[in-house]
This record gives structure tokens, sequence and C-alpha cells, in this order.
């Protein structure tokens, strides 16, 4: 059996994070995922904020990471092709008897070393936001804030620690850990891995993995957050990410343009029992869609194009647990990874993956390439560009995806890149094929062939995202 | 930059007829683009019959009747560029499109068609709470794979929404082996034709459960089945009235939207209640030059009203092109009591036809009531109707003669009215 260095348990922002920042070492690291594909929990169902940092309690790991990460986004979304944009955030008061509330933010945000902060009158926040409700009364606002891809944050690390010899199994679900005097025993559904290290990512079951070894138990309690997403047409209403004075079950709701120009808002905060359940539902969505309209003039309702759910990894302890076991060597945690946790992946990756790499006394790879292959998006490309782009290679002139216009050529280099896509959601979050205003309406069948194709598989075994999410269950009148 | 006279954004039904509307008005410089490998447009995944009776007086599938029109297009030598994406139109009309062969194309036209089509509303538009699995399609999807591409995407269906689509697919889906559980319907009313419930629903003993929804989705990974609930007068489902209902398919067919993107971007003023472009009698949008036909400007129940509507609007582009189209006062059509929109939205009597159609729906279904058109206070048309409701588009026919006859008219009203016994 393979003796691996490192085995990183969850293949979501923040293991593709790790594995991304550890690739860079000699050392011979695998990834387990349950699902088919890297970003299926809680990484692609989340606002998509770059968190400025004023929320966190200072001296805590949130504040701590939150910073980190927030420094190092735009640099590190330019460097990996991620769309990103530091759009600058507002918290909202609605009188002036929050007004001190917004006092005490902004000295927290301070405190953590948050720069740039400043309290807004209503006459400002307006003339910064022209859509803005009439009952807001001032505003924090908070500049460094930003929005970013999180499919794209996931995906494009990954990319890179895969071209960097990470290897990544799917479907692949951990059941057990056993220490060994080598390292770890990990039993999977599949077969099982011999590791030195193991890092545990694993969302919203890192407690579960955590307590297979560790004596020091965790506790997360999936605190489920639902969200209404609209077309681009009203992508344009809020320029900032605008959110209203949190509240004991985090930051309310928020209403805010998207990297990708559509129009978000959520979302509702509830604990749950059941680590499965992303449902929306009735009330949920009501609520969202009632408390953005404290925020705004008036909320497009008959803009949305979905409604999605997604479970923050809550702590018992409310912060994040990062770093070794105390009483597991070789065991590190990146637990309880909440909101801020998009924000803080990076630098949670580069924190831990220097920690595993200290403990194993890991050199740096001369080979390592700190980069991904180029992503080429047709449609922000200019006409001139789109005109070259298509003599380069005639499968750009072909439109696959019209809402977002999303071409062939693009969705078979989604297929064939590297840790390519082999699912319906695949080439959704890696070209937004399917991501628009019919939801696939079109694009699915055509997409479902394309795959079909080129992974030379049979349609009926073409997955939406998991092996038994198929879409086509046979041929015409078989069952007559 | 090369030059066209008309340009025709879309090859089905619409863009075909305005094609040949703009040919027999006498202008054979016409370039269709279709964004499509065929023409025809929907028509090519419609093989059930049940097209043409109007304009052909025979019963047709859907790919015959495309057919009629596509043998017409080449037997006039009209040029269609096919697998060709439209991306832009400016308000100067300039066209930017794409394909595969020719790259980037940009055309200066004379005047442009709009005959782009509509889409189906998806299930976010809807916040229909539950998981989000696989095994959930629009109607329009699921005709596709069925009838494009032989293969079936479930087994056991529900469908939500009684729309024309999604009665012909209970039909579908039931002759090709599945089982269609019911059709549920959140209005009293379905929004399909009678002709579609009897001969798709009824005589195939699928239920329609008018006054229904589904209040959630179940099933992680493929839908495992649906809760089907009555609904409140707000269309809230009731407690205690839920129904689980296994099955592996959710198909909706809850409303077709015209697709307006490349007008908006235009700038061509849009109706919020059609959802397609304001136009006036002759089809033109507020842009001058840029007419528009067929379901991109108000969804329609038959084709042969689309390629009525279409033929006409290709015939005035033309005359817009020869510089005949004439300015003047225009009269505003009101759609009052009972009528939800009307096509044209105004007349303007330098340009009338003998015979002007006004097509409209309903709001809500009425029985024993009359439609009334009325100039000012003087009720002109009094049509008795037994039965109206918003599933069946209603027209009537204007005939020029009488606004001549009235030339200080400013609006026209038409509304539905209680019939006195």
């Amino acid at each position: 059996m393979t003796m691996f260095d490192v085995i990183i348990i969850g293949a979501g922002v923040i293991g593709a994070s790790v594995a991304r920042a550890l690739s860079k070492y000699n050392l011979k690291v695998a990834v387990l995922e349950k699902h088919f594909d890297v970003c299926e929990e809680t990484s692609k169902a989340n606002s998509g904020i770059v968190h400025s940092g004023y929320d966190a309690k200072p001296g805590t790991q949130k504040a701590k990471f939150n910073l980190l990460g927030n420094r190092m986004m735009s640099e590190f979304c330019k460097k990996y092709q991620v769309p990103f944009r530091q759009n600058g955030s507002l918290i909202i008061a609605f009188s002036e008897a929050d007004l001190p509330k917004l006092e005490a933010l902004k000295k927290q945000g301070n405190e953590n070393g948050v720069s740039g902060l400043r309290i807004l009158n209503q006459a400002e926040v307006r003339q910064m936001e022209p859509y803005i409700n009439e009952g807001v009364f001032a505003a924090l606002f908070a500049p460094t804030g930003g929005i970013v891809d999180p499919f794209e944050l996931t995906i494009a690390q990954a990319e890179v620690a895969f071209a960097n010899g990470v290897k990544f199994e799917f479907g692949t679900k951990v059941d057990h850990i056993t220490r060994t005097k080598d390292g770890f025993q990990i039993l999977t559904n599949h077969q099982p891995y011999e590791t030195k290290t193991v890092v545990n990512c694993a969302g919203v079951f890192a407690d579960e993995i955590n307590n297979m070894v560790s004596e020091h138990l965790l506790k997360i309690t999936p605190r489920k957050g639902e969200y209404c997403l609209f077309d681009k047409e009203v992508g344009h209403l809020v320029d900032k990410t605008i959110f209203q004075l949190p509240t004991q079950y985090g930051k309310g709701v928020l209403v805010t343009p998207t990297a990708e120009n559509n129009l978000l808002i959520g979302p509702t905060a509830y604990d749950i029992d059941d680590k499965s359940d992303k449902s929306t539902t009735a009330e949920g969505v009501k609520e969202v869609l009632d408390k953005a309209g404290l925020s705004i003039q008036k909320v497009p309702t008959s803009f949305v194009i979905t409604a999605f759910s997604g479970l923050r990894a809550t702590e018992a302890k409310g912060d994040f647990v990062i770093g070794e076991a105390n009483d597991v060597p070789g065991f590190f945690n990146a637990a309880g990874i909440e909101s801020p946790g998009l924000t803080a992946a990076p630098a949670i990756g580069d924190e831990l993956a220097s920690l595993v790499a200290h403990s194993l006394k890991a050199s740096i790879k001369p080979t390592y390439l700190d980069g991904r292959t180029e992503v080429v998006r047709f449609e922000p490309k200019t006409v001139a560009e789109k005109a070259t782009l298509i003599r380069q290679n005639r499968e750009y002139g072909k439109i696959i995806c019209r809402c977002e216009m999303v071409t062939l050529a693009e969705i078979k280099d989604a297929i064939h890149r590297p840790l390519g896509a082999r699912t319906i959601d695949g080439v959704k979050r890696r070209t937004r094929a399917g991501a628009g205003r019919c939801q696939g309406g079109f694009c699915s069948p055509k997409v479902l062939e394309i795959l079909s194709k080129e992974l030379n598989q049979d349609p009926r075994e073409i997955a939406k995202f998991d092996q038994n999410a198929i879409l086509l269950v046979g041929f015409d009148k078989e069952s007559l | 930059m090369i030059n066209r006279d008309i340009v025709i954004i879309g090859g089905g039904p619409a863009g075909l007829a305005a094609a040949i509307g703009a040919y027999e008005a006498g202008n054979k410089d016409i370039l269709i683009l279709e964004r499509d490998h065929s023409l025809g447009g929907i028509l090519n995944q419609c093989i059930h019959n049940g097209f043409g009776l109007h304009t052909f007086k025979e019963e047709l599938t859907g790919p015959e009747y495309a057919t009629r029109y596509v043998d017409k297009i080449n037997e006039l030598n009209i040029e269609a560029k096919r697998d060709t994406m439209v991306i832009d139109i400016t308000q100067d009309l300039v066209v930017s499109a794409i394909n595969e062969d020719d790259g980037l194309i940009q055309i200066q036209a004379k005047a442009i068609l709009l005959t782009m089509g509509c889409r189906e509303r998806p299930r976010g538009a809807l916040n229909i709470p539950g998981y989000r699995p696989s095994g959930i399609f629009s109607a329009g999807t699921a005709q596709r794979y069925v009838n494009i591409e032989g293969f079936m995407p479930g087994k056991s269906v529900v469908i939500l929404g009684s729309g024309d689509i999604g009665l012909i697919m209970a039909r579908r889906m039931t002759l090709e082996g599945a089982k269609v559980a019911m059709v549920v319907e959140i209005m009293p009313y379905s929004g399909g034709l009678k002709r579609n419930i009897v001969q798709c629903l009824d005589d195939f003993g699928i239920p329609l459960k008018l006054s229904h929804t589904v209040a959630k989705i179940h099933g992680k990974e493929r839908v495992e089945g649906v809760t089907v609930a009555l609904v409140d007068a707000s269309k809230n489902p009731i407690k205690g009235t839920e129904e689980f209902v296994p099955c592996d398919t959710l198909l909706l067919s809850v409303g077709l939207i015209p697709e307006n993107e490349l007008s908006r971007k235009a700038g061509v003023r849009i109706n919020p209640k059609t959802q397609g472009p304001e136009v006036t009698e002759s089809l033109e949008t507020s842009i001058k030059g840029i007419f528009a036909a067929g379901n991109v400007l108000h969804v329609h129940d038959l084709v042969d009203h689309v390629s009525s509507e279409a033929y006409l609007a290709g015939k005035n582009a033309v005359k817009y092109v020869n510089g005949l189209m004439k300015s003047g006062n225009t009269i505003k059509i009101i759609a009052s009591e009972g009528i939800r929109y009307t096509v044209p939205s105004t007349l303007n009597p330098n340009n009338l036809e003998e015979m002007t159609p006004i097509r409209f729906r309903t709001t809500d279904v009425y029985k024993d009531r009359s439609l009334n058109l009325y100039f000012r206070t003087e009720r002109m048309m009094h049509l008795k109707k037994r039965i109206l409701t918003p599933g069946e588009m209603e027209q009537i026919l204007i005939p020029k003669k009488w606004i001549l006859d009235h030339p200080d008219l400013t609006e026209i009203t038409i509304k539905v009215e209680k019939e006195s016994l």
C-alpha cells in the first residue's frame, strides 16, 4: 500500500486551499472527497463575500485569518484567474439608536486592523447607493470588502494542486481513522489509505473526523442559510455589499452583487440537526425576501432565477479550529470554518501547509508551477477580441449556453483541463453554462451530449452531480 | 460591415413567415440569422399533430408545419445563416452575430425583425421549496430529450403547470412508457387549450388537480417524490391538504417568457404585462425600423397566429424600408376591465390595413360575458362569449373604415362586460 505524507479530507475551498499550498513541497499528497467533484458542499452555497474583518472578535482565529485572507485576496485572484471585485461593504443602521452599534463595529474593525472604515450619514449612503431603502439612517462603510466567485476560488486552487501532483480521490468517503506506528490508516468506502499526517477539512462533518482520533471532541452544528439569486438584469441595483447590523444569529440578510454580476440576497440562519439537509423552505425564502426589502427600495422578485441553501459549519466554541490536535501528533484540523471562512481560506491553506510541511521537514519542490492553465471566458471579451478568438478556434463561434453566452470551446476546455468537469454541475461551475436565467433549460441537453462525447460515456450515465443524480433513465419506449 | 435591407433575428415560425412576408412585399435583400442548426425553431421537437388548422386547413405535426415554410424559404432563395448567434443589436440597426465559419459578422440593416421566440420559466422563478436533485426538467427540455434525442428523462412523472407543453408532455411521456401521476395547476383553471386537456389528459385518465401546487420537492440526488397541496386564495398551500406523490421526475410547465434580452440591449420599450415589446399597428417597436412578431412579442397559443402576425410584420418592415411608413397621431388601445393586455397597443390611422387584428388575453376566467370595443363611449363591437379564459388568446378585427370615420379618435377601449339577461 502506498504511504502518503498527507491526506486531506474534503475538497471544499479549505481542502483545495490546503492542497494548493502543500503542492509546492516535496510531499506525497492526496485529497479524499466523497462527492464527484470539488466544491460540492458549503463552498458552493454561500454569499461569495470577501469580508473586510470588522465582524470577528479581536484576538480570535476568525479575526486573524479574515484579515490575512482579505489582504491577500486581490493578488491571489489575479494570479489564479478567479473573478473578484473589491466593491466595498456597507453595514446599515435603521435608526439613530443604532449608531453606537456602528461605532462599536468600527472600533472592533480598527482593532482587528481593518483599514478605511468610515461612518456615513443618510445622504452619503444614498449618494453611494441610490437604490438603498429610504429607511436607512446611516452606515458603516468598509472599503476593503469584496466579492469573489466561490466556485472558481475552489476549482482554481484544486487545479493548481492537481497540476503539481496532488492526487484527488473522488467518490471516496472516510469511514474510520486509526493511528498506526507511522501515522494513520484511513478506511473508506473504497480502498484503505496509509498516511503520515491528516488534514481535516471536512466542513460540517469535521467534528466527526476529528472525533475519530482526538479526545478533544468537537461539536459542529450545521446552521442553514437560504438564498435567492437574481437575473443579471438586476445585478446592477446595488454596487456594494449591503449588510444589516448583526443579530445574535450572525450577519443578518445581505444584498449584494456577485462576482458574476447577479444579485444575491440572503442568508437565513437556523441551526438544524441533519447535516445533509440542504433543502430550501417556503418560510426561509420568504424571510430572505422580506428582510432584503428593508435594505433596498424594492426586491425585484420577478427576476429570481433560483433559490438555494448552504450549511455553515458552526463549532460549539464559536471560533475556527486551526492546527495540530494537541493529543494526536500529525492530525491537523481546519474545523468550524464558517463565515468568514471563504475569505480566510487561502490564508488557512498557507498556515496549515506550513505547519504540516514543518512537521514532516519537507523541502520546496523546484518543479512547482505557481499558476493555472489559462481560463478563457468568451462573454466578457470585446467584440474585436471575440472575432480573434473565433479565428484562433472556431468552436468559440458556437454558443451552447445562450443566457451566459458560453461557447463550445469553453465547455470542452472545462472537461479536458486539469481536474476537469465530469458532470452537468461541474461544467456549470467552471463555465457558467446553465447558471443563467433559463437555468439550463436550453443548454443542459447540449452539455450532456458534449460530456458524453468528450468523456466517451453513455448519456444515461451522465449525472447532474453525484453518481446517482443521473438525468436520463433509459431509451424511449423501453418500459412499454 | 455588410449591408442588408431586412435582417431577421430567429428562424423559427415567426422568422420564416416574416421573411416570406418581406419577400412578397417586394424586397429580396433578406437575411435570417438562426442560432440553432436547423430552421423551424421549437416546432422541430413538437412531433404531435394539431398545427396548421387555420393556415393550411389540415392537421400537421410541428416538423411538417415548419417544413412548409422552410421549403418556401429555399424556393425563394432567401438566405439563412444557421448556427449563428446574434450577440448585439443597436438602435442604429447594426446587428452583431457570431458563428464558427464567419467568426464575427456585423450587419447594417435598414429594418430588423425581432423573432426570437420565448423560453420556459425555470423552477427558481417559482421558489418551490425542497431539495435540488436531478429529475426536475422544464417540459420543453424533457420534450427535446424524448422527441429529438430518444431518451426518457424519467419513469414516473408529476407535471406542475397545465400550460400546453405540459399537457402535450403528459401524453408523450405516457405513450413512451412513463407513468404520469397527475398534472398540478395552481390556478383554478388550466393555462392550456381545452382540446389539449381532452386529448392529452382525459383520454389517458391523467388527473388534472386545479388549485393545487407542489409544496415540496423530495430526494437529495434524484427526485423521489413531491408534496402536492391544495392552495388558498393567495396561492399558499393549505396545511392538512398535503399529499406525498412518489415520482422520479417533476416536469415544469409554468409559463413562457418572451426572450427580449437583445431587444432590451437595443433599448426597445418592453410592456411589463407581456414581457414583449410595445408595438404599433404595424408591429413596429419603440425604435424606428425594429419590428417584432411571434412569441417574442407575446406568447401565442397557436403557431398559425404566429405565422400570420409575423407575415404582416415582414410586410411592414418593407413598407418602412421603402419610406412608406407614415407618422401622425396615434390612437391608444386601452386594455380595460377584464383585459390583461392588447397587441398592438397603439394604432396610427395612416398606416392601417383593411382589417387590423387586435390580440389579447383576459385577466381571469369569465362565464357568460361579452367582449366589447368602444370608441370613446360608442360601443362599436359586442361579442357574446359563453366562456373567456386567460389560457385562450382572443382576437378582434377592426375595419379601417371605422377608424377613418372617427377622425378625432384618441383612444379605443376593449373590456369584458356582464351580459344582461
